[in-house]
C-alpha cells in the first residue's frame, strides 16, 4: 500500500529513511551522518555479533558438559573462549550501547542529532573493520587468540608459530581500533549532551539515560587511553621483540595488570551505566510514578564513575599483591555498594505503590533487577579479600560476571529495545512472543549462571576445557540452561524480525510514557523536533503529577500525532 | 486495592508494624539457615584458613540473603497488589522521594559493607600466608634465589617445615624439598606451618588448593614467599588457576597431607627413590593430537616432564 504512494524525488535522495519510500533499506549501508540510522546500523551488527558470540557459547558449552575435553581440541576451546568473551564485549555490548545512546540522547535532550555527526558515522564504520579483523582471525594459520579478554603476558606473547600476522595480534589491532572508535563516541556524546539541550533542560531536568550516558562515557575517556597505552605495549613485545612485559629483559608482566584492569573494571561500569539508565526511565512509565530520588539517582551515577576509577587491583588480590594494597582496594570496592545499592532502592521504592504493567519491557527490567542484587551481594563477597583468595579465578566469577553482563545488562538491553522499538520503527512489537522471550531468558539464564558459582565454590578453575568429575553436575545443568537460552533466541529474532516488516503501526507515545522522545511521530523525523524545539518546563518522570513536561504540550502532542 | 494503599497511607498503623515485624523474622531465620547451609557449598576445610574463610562466606552469605530476600518479596508485594487492572490507565501515588529513606539506605549499606570489611582485613591479618616477593630476571637467577638461603624469617621459624621450592611450567608441576627430595606431587605435614618458593618458569600460573581455600599466582620473574597449614589428613586437588595455555585445565596435581612422622617417612623412602620423568597429562594428550595429524590451534609443546623422585599417580582419588 505504501509504494503506491508517490514520493518526491527529492525526498527519496536524503540521506535518512522515509516511511514508506522504498529502498529505505540501503541506506542503513551507506556512510549516513544520521544519529538515527546510526543507532540502528550499530543495534543490528551487535545484535548479529551477539549471534555469533552465541554460537561460541553452545559450543563451549557443549565441550563443558562433560568432564573430558572430547568435543574440540584444548587449543581450540582457548580460542573459543577468548572469541567469545571478545565478540560479548567488544562486538556486541558496546556497540549495542553506543547504539542506544546514539538514538536516544538527541531525542530525549531535544537536540536535531549529534554535534559531530561526521565523527560519529566514522565511529560507527570502524565497528564492521575491526569486527572483520576478528572474524579474520579464526582464519590465520593458529587460529585466533587463545589467551582470554585479559590476554595477560607472557603467555598472550608467546607466538607459538612464530607468524608476524597471528591471532592475538589481530587481535590486539581489533581491540585498539574499538578503543579508537569508542573514544570518538565518548567525545561526541559528551559533547552532545553538554551543548545540545533543549531550552529549559537544565542538569537536573536531564532524564537518567542521559546521566547515566555521561558517567560512563567520561570513564571511556579517562581509562581508554590508558588501556591503549597497555595494549601497545604488548603489540610491542608480541610482534618487535620488546621486553617491557619480559621478565627475561627486566620487564614485569604485572605492569599490563594494572594497565589492563586500570580500564577494564571501569569498563564494567561503561557498560551497567546505561542499563542504569534504562531501569530508571522504564520503571517509572510502568510504574506510573516519579522515579524515587531522582537527584539523588542522577548523582550517584557519577559517585560510581570516581569510585569505579579506583577499585581496580581488586582483580589481582591473588596475584602477588601485598595486603596492604589487597585491603585498601577491598575498602574501596566495598564503597561501590553504597551508590549501586542506592539506585536500587530507589527502583524498589518506585515500585512500590505504583500502577504496574507488565509489559515485555517491564518483565525484563524487573527480572534484570532481581538477578543484579543477586550479583550486588556475590559482588561483596568477591571484594572481600580471603574469600576472593578462594574463589576469585573460579567459576564463581563467571557465574558473577554473567549475572550481570547477561543477566542484568542484557536483559536491559532487551528492555529498551522492546520499549523503544516502536518509537524507532514505527512498529509495535508482538507482547506474546515478547513474554516467551523473556520467560525462557529468565529461566535459562538461572539454570545457567547460578550453577557456576557452586562449581567455583567447590574449586573449579575458570577457563577449562576440561574438569574434574566432580564439577559435572553443576556443568550439565549449566550447559542445559545454555541451551535454553540459544532456544530462546528464536521467538526474539522471529518478533523483531516480523514486527519490523509487517507489525502494528505504532502510535507516537505508546505507553502514555513522559520524555521529550514520546512528543516525537513514530519514527522521528531525522531532524527530530527541527526549528520548533520545546521549552522544557519541569522535570522527568512526572507521572501522577499533572505537570507538563514542556510548553505548549497539546501542540507538540498534536504535531506528532499528524505526522 | 485502592483501600489498602489508602489503609497504610500516613504514620505506620500496629497491624502494619506486626506484619513487617513478622516479614523481618522470617528473613532473619531463612539467612541463618542459609548460612548454615553455606558451609556444604565448599570442599572439606583442609587448612587452618579454611575455617576463617568459610565463616566469612557464611556470614556474608547471611547478610546477602536477609538483602536478597528483602528486596525480592517486596517487588513480590508490589507484583502481587500493585498491579494495573487492564484499561486502568490511572497513575500511581506520586511519591517523588523521602529523606529520611534515603538516607537510611545510603548509611546502613555503608556500615554493612566497612564491617565486613574490616572483619576481612583481621582475618587476612590471622592467616598471613604471603610473604615477600623478589624481582628476578629469569628461571635460573629464580632458582639460585630459591635455593641460596637467603629465607624470610618466618620460613625458618621454630614449628615450620620448609621451604619447599614450587616450579610451575607449561604444564606440570614440580615440588622440591629442602633434603632435595622431587617430586611432582606435594606432600606436607599435618599442622606445621609449611612455607614456599612460588617459582613460575614460563608464564604465570595460580598455585590453588580448593580444600585450603588459598591460592596465589605464580609470576616469571619474581619469587614470591608463601606459607600455609595443613589440618586434614587426605589427599586434595591443587589446582592451575591463572589460565596458562594450550593444556592449561590438565596442568592440575595432588596434596597429600600426612602425620608428620608419616611424612618424614616419606621423605626418606623418596630420597631413595631414583629419578624418573613424573606422569603428565599435558604431555600425554600432546603426544595424542601429533598421532592424529596435528590439528587444532596453535600452542607451545609442553615442557618436557620433570625428573622427580616421586610421581604423579593419575588413578589416585582425591577427597575435595
Ligand atoms: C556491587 C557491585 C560489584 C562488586 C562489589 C563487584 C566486585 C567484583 C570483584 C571483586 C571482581 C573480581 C573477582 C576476581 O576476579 O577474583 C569482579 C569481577 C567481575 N565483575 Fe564485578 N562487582 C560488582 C558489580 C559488577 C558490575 C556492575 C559488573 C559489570 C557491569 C561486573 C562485572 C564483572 C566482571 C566482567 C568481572 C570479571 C572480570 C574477569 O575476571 O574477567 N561486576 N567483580
Ligand atoms: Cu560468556
Ligand atoms: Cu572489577
Amino acid at each position: 500500500m505504501s509504494s503506491s504512494v508517490s514520493f518526491d524525488p527529492r525526498v527519496l535522495k536524503t540521506p535518512q529513511p522515509v516511511p514508506g519510500a522504498p529502498d529505505n533499506w540501503k541506506r542503513f549501508f551507506s556512510f549516513n551522518t544520521d544519529a538515527k540510522v546510526i543507532g540502528i546500523q550499530y543495534i543490528a551488527t551487535a545484535l548479529f555479533y551477539l549471534l555469533v558470540g552465541g554460537v561460541l557459547a553452545m559450543i563451549m558449552r557443549g565441550e563443558l558438559i562433560t568432564p573430558a575435553a572430547d568435543l574440540v581440541d584444548p587449543s581450540v576451546y582457548n580460542g573459543l573462549y577468548t572469541m567469545h568473551g571478545t565478540v560479548m564485549l567488544f562486538l556486541f555490548l558496546f556497540p549495542i550501547l553506543n547504539g542506544f545512546n546514539n538514538l536516544l540522547i538527541p531525542p530525549m535532550i531535544g537536540a536535531p542529532d549529534m554535534a559531530f555527526p561526521r565523527l560519529n558515522a566514522a565511529a560507527f564504520w570502524l565497528f564492521p573493520v575491526f569486527g572483520v579483523i576478528l572474524m579474520a582471525s579464526f582464519l590465520v594459520p593458529g587460529g585466533p587468540s587463545g589467551s582470554g579478554w585479559w590476554a595477560y603476558p607472557p603467555q598472550s606473547i608467546q607466538n607459538p608459530l612464530g607468524h608476524f600476522i597471528n591471532g592475538q595480534f589481530l587481535w590486539i589491532l581489533a581491540v585498539a581500533l574499538s578503543g579508537i572508535s569508542s573514544i570518538m563516541g565518548a567525545i561526541n556524546f559528551v559533547t552532545t549532551i553538554i551543548r545540545m539541550r533543549a531550552p529549559g533542560m537544565g542538569w537536573f531536568r536531564l532524564p537518567i539515560f542521559c546521566w547515566t550516558a555521561m558517567a560512563a562515557q567520561t570513564i571511556q575517556l579517562v581509562g581508554l587511553p590508558v588501556l591503549t597505552a597497555g595494549a601497545v605495549l604488548l603489540l610491542f613485545d608480541l610482534s618487535f621483540g620488546t621486553s617491557f612485559y619480559r621478565p627475561e629483559g627486566g620487564g614485569d608482566p604485572m605492569l599490563y595488570q594494572h594497565f589492563f584492569w586500570f580500564y577494564s573494571h571501569p569498563a564494567v561500569y561503561v557498560m551497567v551505566l546505561p542499563v542504569f539508565g534504562i531501569f530508571s526511565e522504564l520503571f517509572p512509565v510502568y510504574a506510573r510514578k516519579p522515579l524515587f530520588g531522582y537527584k539523588v539517582v542522577a548523582i550517584a551515577s557519577f559517585g560510581i564513575t570516581v569510585l569505579s576509577l579506583i577499585v581496580w587491583v581488586h582483580h589481582m588480590f591473588y596475584s602477588g599483591t601485598p595486603q596492604w594494597m589487597r585491603n585498601l582496594f577491598m575498602v574501596t570496592t566495598m564503597l561501590i555498594a553504597v551508590p549501586t545499592g542506592i539506585k536500587v532502592f530507589a527502583w524498589i521504592a518506585t515500585l512500590w505503590r505504583g500502577k504496574l504493567r507488565l509489559t515485555t519491557a517491564m518483565l525484563f527490567c524487573l527480572g534484570g533487577l532481581v538477578n543484579f542484587i543477586f550479583a550486588g551481594i556475590t559482588g561483596v563477597m568477591l571484594a572481600t579479600v580471603p574469600v576472593d583468595i578462594h574463589v576469585g579465578n573460579t567459576y564463581f566469577v563467571v557465574g558473577h560476571f554473567h549475572t550481570v553482563i547477561f543477566s542484568t545488562i542484557t536483559f536491559g538491553i532487551y528492555a529498551g529495545i522492546y520499549h523503544w522499538f516502536p518509537k524507532f520503527t514505527g512498529r509495535m512489537t508482538y507482547e506474546g512472543l515478547g513474554k516467551l522471550h523473556f520467560g525462557l531468558t529468565f529461566v535459562g539464564a538461572q539454570l545457567n549462571f547460578i550453577p557456576m558459582h557452586w562449581a567455583g565454590l567447590m574449586g573449579m578453575p575458570r577457563r577449562v576445557a576440561s574438569y574434574d568429575p566432580e564439577f559435572a553436575f553443576a556443568n550439565v545443568l549449566a550447559s542445559l540452561g545454555a541451551f535454553l537460552l540459544g532456544v530462546a533466541m528464536i521467538p526474539f529474532i522471529l518478533n523483531i524480525v516480523s514486527s519490523w516488516a509487517r507489525g502494528p503501526k505504532a502510535p507516537p507515545n505508546p505507553w502514555q510514557a513522559i520524555g521529550l522522545e514520546w512528543l516525537l511521530p513514530s519514527p522521528p523525523p531525522a531532524e527530530n523536533f527541527e526549528d520548533d524545539v520545546p521549552t522544557v518546563i519541569s522535570g522527568p518522570y512526572g507521572y501522577g503529577l499533572g505537570k507538563p513536561l514542556v510548553e505548549n504540550e497539546a501542540h507538540y502532542v498534536a504535531r506528532a500525532l499528524e505526522a | 486495592m485502592t483501600n489498602l494503599s489508602a489503609a497504610s497511607a500516613g504514620p505506620l498503623r500496629p497491624r502494619t508494624l506486626g506484619l513487617v515485624a513478622i516479614a523481618l523474622l522470617l528473613d532473619g531465620v531463612a539467612s541463618l539457615r542459609m548460612a548454615d547451609w553455606s558451609h556444604q557449598w565448599l570442599p572439606l576445610p583442609a587448612s587452618a584458613a579454611a575455617p576463617y574463610v568459610d565463616d566469612l562466606f557464611a556470614l556474608e552469605t547471611g547478610i546477602g540473603t536477609f538483602i536478597f530476600l528483602g528486596c525480592v518479596s517486596v517487588i513480590g508485594w508490589t507484583l502481587l497488589f500493585n498491579r494495573a487492572p487492564k484499561y486502568d490507565m490511572d497513575d500511581g501515588d506520586p511519591i517523588e522521594g523521602n529523606l529520611r529513606l534515603e538516607i537510611t539506605w545510603t548509611i546502613l549499606p555503608l556500615v554493612i559493607v566497612m564491617l565486613i570489611a574490616w572483619h576481612a582485613i583481621r582475618v587476612s591479618d590471622t592467616l598471613a600466608t604471603l610473604g615477600g616477593k623478589v624481582r628476578v630476571t629469569g628461571t635460573a637467577e629464580a632458582m639460585a634465589l630459591a635455593n641460596s638461603g637467603a629465607e624470610s624469617s618466618r620460613s625458618v621459624a621454630a614449628g615450620s617445615f620448609g621451604p619447599i621450592e614450587v616450579i610451575g611450567r607449561q604444564w606440570s608441576w614440580e615440588f622440591v624439598y629442602p633434603n632435595g627430595v622431587r617430586s611432582t606431587e606435594l606432600h606436607l605435614p599435618l599442622n606445621l606451618r609449611s612455607s614456599f618458593h612460588l617459582i613460575a618458569t614460563d608464564v604465570i600460573h595460580g598455585f590453588f588448593i580448593p580444600a585450603f581455600r588459598l591460592k596465589q599466582d605464580m609470576i616469571p620473574g619474581s619469587v614470591i614467599d608463601y606459607s600455609l597449614i595443613p589440618t586434614r589428613v587426605g589427599r586434595y586437588r591443587l589446582r592451575d588457576s591463572m589460565f596458562s595455555g594450550g593444556y592449561f585445565s590438565s596442568n592440575q596435581t595432588d596434596v597429600v597431607v600426612e602425620s608428620e612422622a608419616d611424612f618424614q617417612h616419606w621423605l626418606e623412602q623418596a630420597a631413595r627413590q631414583p629419578l624418573k620423568p613424573g606422569y603428565n597429562e599435558a604431555r600425554r594428550l600432546y603426544e595424542k593430537r601429533l598421532a592424529e595429524g596435528d590439528r587444532g590451534w596453535a600452542t607451545v609443546p609442553p615442557a618436557p616432564p620433570p625428573l622427580v623422585h616421586v610421581s604423579t599417580n593419575p588413578a589416585a582419588v582425591h577427597v575435595s
